[in-house]
């Protein structure tokens, strides 16, 4: 579809970055252009939850300013941006998808969106999720789900797919997605866009509403490997208000992402999880992961197959651990301070308790439930040791089987997803199948490692994307960029352009899908 | 407010509880520090304050918000531990203890469950001179929650109130909770034995200069853990903890009170509810709060937002130096530079004044006197109150000043008691007080030898005694002076002139 689009709409935002340094072209030229944009087909993909279009334009007539006073806040001043509705913004609304908490304006910006700002990047918008970033399809947004550009009757995935949505549509240049379980990587599969989750501590965690705290890590979500490294080089770094956050600099993201685009790859050690493949699989989605496999090893890659035993149990590992922590964290939603407020029915007089079931009954949708349930369950007096703190242990084991491998490899890679985009509806009532969805992302969250997802290409039985993953010991984001844009280049040189230049054209008119 | 069958039991005899049960105590303290700043955000952690005037997107527990710790709550912490003979964790964690309730922003409270940052400590107790030691179970890190004022009903708690307000000023206050390990074969001594930990834990407390440490403000807050075992049996009862017991008085009457209460129930062969207590100051019993037993399930686990707390060995070392002296040994430095007896000694510690002695001392006033005005005038008034006397509003300051002005003739004992008056009236410093009041002993020699030669003109038959040397008789004439002086003469001044004109 690409090729019929304005080529400010699809242009990379490190070139859109070259462009307004070199006056080419202006942030309100830019912004403006993603706001038609969005007004043309948001109705039909229904990647955002709130557009603030006054709010982006008034940045970036600032940004040209300060562009034209020769003095740019940052590479990517002027450069607009769609943040995932589960960070706080100050004076925009915050619902993290939840009907709990329609309305809410927080009085305060998350660290990643005060950064944003400082670097001069207009916010257009925030974008849909799954209700509290639980689910792998956007399906469990209290307000609708998003549409895969590739196939609006399929998901986008999740839980991020708002944010995917938004770059694939060419609706937005760059995004800000989050990562618990896969919730950047796997929408940048099934959406040809590329997702990094960066180490644990890399980015601040201050204002990201959390899911599972320790899980959770706010990561870009871009069209290119490069675009990729520097929002991530942006937003990452310590945050004294995030006292997990790492307190050492990152390594040069961007240096390594332009080092791999020359498409050398001689003397990398690249590690195949054997757990993460075969049965179960879509075999499109394996056949591409290996034809780029074949093109890693012929820029002069070494690849082994590795086995990490203890992945297995990352699934189950996973869906102790989430739950446990989601249910504290979401015990604050309990209409006494902010957020909805819902009165008992027939009650005359009701109590702070009475009040914060009906409101909680209310508020939260079936998956949120679900999880609120599992995890109470899971931290119970007597249950405990069995449930939670053998999730614990089992994380380690995982953390082990990392650390044994990268002694052999540099990074290790899979198909980031399974499958491709599945419809809407097919697995909305089935949990567990859903939840695979995320069995190849879910074990670096569990052990803090980053991971890249680059396209790898359309599966030959569906048409639609598939994501190759990287992943890097802790601290060596600069891996998965480095062996992500060599990918990246080899591939796009073999298609002859990036991948979301073969995407079909949406319906411009904003017609719903 | 709930009344079960245990709260209309008749009590037993304290006698006669101490005949059949042996008690077990156990006393948890929360203390306030005075840190500049709250448990895990930068808000002011001063008291007061228009309500939820000190509070940022963190305390409010608004979506989104992350805790940082507080490393002088962190040393704080470590310093009473150390003061309390603990173990300092070489590592340790914070856990989020999960419950609702409208007070608390997160619907958790971020506490330390099962690695605490002090542990296995001890204190040495005294109770008429004999010394009983407590050991200390744990000493950990938490943050307080807002404080709820509920409107509307009969008895101030949320049952039956119309709304309540919620001041969130408070929410994320650093506190320490010190538990004690069960302290047994106190026996009868056991309320004395709570009241005198509790009382020199606050002593430590100031002395390390951690906390405000008032009661009445809630700075020191004690729970009352008790039960009753089968005299001899070695065993350990069903227990009942009373919450919030505000002063070292109510300590004391709190532990007889439910030793009495415990031994009546235990006595019509029913058996203790193990619940949560609440203390009545104004009629002195207890009633049931809520059940304790396993309905409370807080799902305690690591807090997540917060890296573990890692003491190094040398900063536990350089805290330790800068812990104050041992209050054992202090004491006994103390008595020996006042000159007080073993028994001046006891009651001045008994009575909660150590404190209040030493800092009167501290300005100026002789250790004798500051000793007779914190044990007799002002602890008659701290009891006529049922208040602490950390709470009456008298300062050390105050007590030196106005035994200066007895120093140097402006008052004596009668007028100086004028004075307190005049400051549990909030009418300004002992001076103003003696200056509005007109309180100043008459120092004019004119007037006063006035009044001498009319009582002596009107005494005649006693001044014919002092005349031939009864010098005893002349207490009658100082009295009639006096009262002719309304009291504002010196005494021993009106002696002499008496003595001179006589002579």
């Amino acid at each position: 579809m690409s090729a019929h689009l304005p080529e400010v709409l699809t242009r990379s935002a490190a070139d859109l970055a070259d462009d307004l340094a070199s006056g080419a072209t202006t942030s309100v030229a830019l912004t403006r252009a993603s706001l038609d944009r969005i007004a043309a087909v948001d109705g039909a993909v229904h990647a955002f939850l709130h557009v603030d279009a006054e709010g982006a334009l008034a940045q970036a007539a600032a940004a040209d300013e300060r562009r034209a006073a020769g003095q740019p806040a940052s590479a990517l001043d002027g450069v607009p941006i769609a943040v995932k509705d589960v960070l706080a913004t100050r004076g925009l609304p915050t619902t993290c998808g939840s009907k709990i908490l329609e309305g809410w304006v927080p009085p305060y910006d998350a660290t990643v969106v005060a950064k944003l700002r400082e670097a001069g990047l207009p916010i257009l918008g925030k974008t849909n999720m799954d209700e509290f970033a639980m689910g792998s399809s956007t399906e469990h947004s209290a307000y609708g789900p998003t549409h895969n550009p590739w196939d609006l009757t399929r998901i986008p995935g999740g839980s991020g797919g708002g944010s995917a949505a938004a770059v694939a549509a060419f609706e937005a240049p760059l995004a800000l997605g989050t990562d618990t379980g896969g919730s950047i990587r796997q929408p940048g599969a099934v959406t040809g866009t590329v997702g990094t989750k960066p180490t644990y501590g890399g980015v601040s965690r201050y204002g990201l509403v959390a899911m599972a705290n320790s899980l959770d890590q706010v990561g870009p979500v871009t069209r290119t490997v490069l675009d990729a490294a520097l929002l991530h080089e942006l937003i990452g770094g310590h945050d004294p208000l995030d006292s997990t956050s790492i307190a050492q600099p990152l390594p040069g993201l961007v240096d390594a992402a332009r080092q791999g685009a020359t498409g050398d790859m001689s003397g990398v050690r690249i590690g195949v999880i054997t757990e993460l493949g075969g049965d179960g699989w879509q075999a499109g989605v394996q056949e591409r992961f290996r034809e780029s496999l074949d093109l890693l090893v012929g820029a002069g890659a070494d690849v082994v197959e590795v086995s990490c035993p203890s992945f297995v149990h990352a699934l189950a590992t996973y869906y102790l651990v989430m739950p446990a922590e989601a249910s504290s964290n979401l015990a604050k939603f309990d209409a006494m301070r902010y957020g909805l407020r819902v009165l008992p029915e027939g009650v005359a007089s009701p109590s702070a308790e009475e009040v914060m079931k009906a409101t909680r009954a209310a508020g939260f949708g079936d998956e949120v439930k679900r999880r609120i349930m599992i995890g109470t369950y899971a931290l119970s007096s007597g249950y405990y040791d069995a449930y939670y703190g053998q999730a614990q242990k089992v994380r380690t084991l995982i953390s082990r089987d990392f650390a044994a491998a990268f002694e052999s490899v540099d990074v290790l890679v899979s198909p980031t997803a399974p499958t491709t985009a599945f419809p809407i509806g097919e697995k909305v009532d089935d949990p567990l199948a859903m939840y695979l969805n995320d069995l190849a992302t879910i074990p670096a969250n569990l052990a803090g490692v980053p991971g890249i997802s680059v396209p790898s290409g359309l599966a030959s039985e569906d048409g639609l994307p598939a994501g190759f993953q990287i992943l890097a010991p802790a601290l060596a984001d600069d891996r998965c960029y480095r062996v992500g844009a060599a990918l990246e280049s080899l591939l796009v040189e073999q298609w002859g352009g990036p991948l979301l230049a073969q995407a079909p054209a949406l319906p411009s008119e904003g017609a719903s899908a | 407010m709930t009344t079960t069958a245990h709260d209309s039991v008749e009590l037993v005899d304290f006698d006669a509880v101490l005949a059949a049960y042996d008690p077990a105590l156990g006393l948890e303290v929360h203390v306030e520090l005075n840190t500049a700043t709250k448990m895990f955000c930068g808000c002011p952690a001063t008291f007061g304050g228009e309500p939820n005037s000190h509070v940022c997107p963190t305390c409010l527990g608004l979506p989104g918000a992350m805790p940082v710790v507080n490393g002088k709550a962190v040393e704080s912490a470590i310093r009473i531990g150390l003061a309390l003979n603990c173990e300092i964790a070489e590592w340790c964690r914070f856990a989020r203890k999960n419950y609702f309730y409208p007070d608390m922003p997160k619907n958790f409270q971020t506490s330390q469950y099962d690695e605490p940052i002090c542990f296995d400590g001890w204190m040495d107790v005294d109770v008429d001179g004999e010394t009983f030691r407590v050991e200390i179970e744990r000493a950990h890190m938490e943050e307080d929650t807002g404080k709820s004022t509920h409107v509307g009903g009969a008895t101030g708690r949320i049952h039956g109130a119309d709304h309540s307000l919620v001041d969130y000023n408070r929410a994320g206050i650093p506190l320490i909770e010190i538990v004690t390990r069960p302290i047994l074969g106190a026996g009868e001594k056991a309320p004395a034995v709570a009241r005198a930990y509790v009382a020199q834990l606050r002593d430590l407390i100031v002395a390390l200069g951690v906390s405000e440490a008032r009661m009445d403000q809630g700075n020191l807050r004690a729970d009352v853990n008790l039960s009753l075992a089968p005299k001899g049996s070695g065993t350990l009862g069903t227990r009942t903890e009373t919450k919030n017991v505000n002063s070292f008085r109510s300590v004391e009457r709190a532990v007889r009170y439910e030793m009495q209460r415990h031994a009546a129930v235990l006595d019509a062969g029913r058996s203790i509810l193990q619940e949560t207590r609440h203390w009545h100051e104004d009629t002195g019993i207890t009633t049931s709060g809520r059940e304790k037993s396993d309905a409370e399930d807080y799902r305690y686990f690591p807090e997540p937002d917060l890296v573990p707390v890692a003491p190094s060995r040398e900063w536990v070392e350089e805290l330790r130096a800068t812990l104050p002296e041992n209050p054992t040994e202090k004491r006994a430095r103390l008595q020996s530079e006042w000159g007080f007896s073993d028994l001046e000694m006891r009651d001045t510690v008994g009575a909660g004044a150590l404190g209040l002695v030493e800092e009167t001392i501290a300005l100026g006033a002789a250790p004798q006197a500051a000793r007779k005005w914190w044990l007799g005038e002002l602890a008659r008034r701290a009891n006529d109150a049922g208040q602490e006397l950390t709470a009456l509003g008298v300062t050390p300051a105050d007590v030196a000043a106005v035994q200066g002005l007895v120093d140097d003739g402006t008052l004596n004992d009668k007028l100086a008691r004028q004075v307190f008056d005049g400051l549990f009236a909030g009418e300004g410093t002992p001076a103003e007080i003696v200056a509005a009041r007109g309180l100043a002993i008459v120092s004019d020699d004119g007037a006063l030898s006035a009044a001498v030669d009319e009582a002596i003109a009107a005494n005649p038959d006693v001044a014919d005694k002092i005349r031939d040397g009864k010098h005893a008789a002349a207490g009658a004439l100082i009295g009639a002076v006096m009262k002719s002086m309304r009291g504002q003469a010196d005494a021993g001044k009106v002696r002499e002139l008496i003595l001179a004109k006589l002579s």
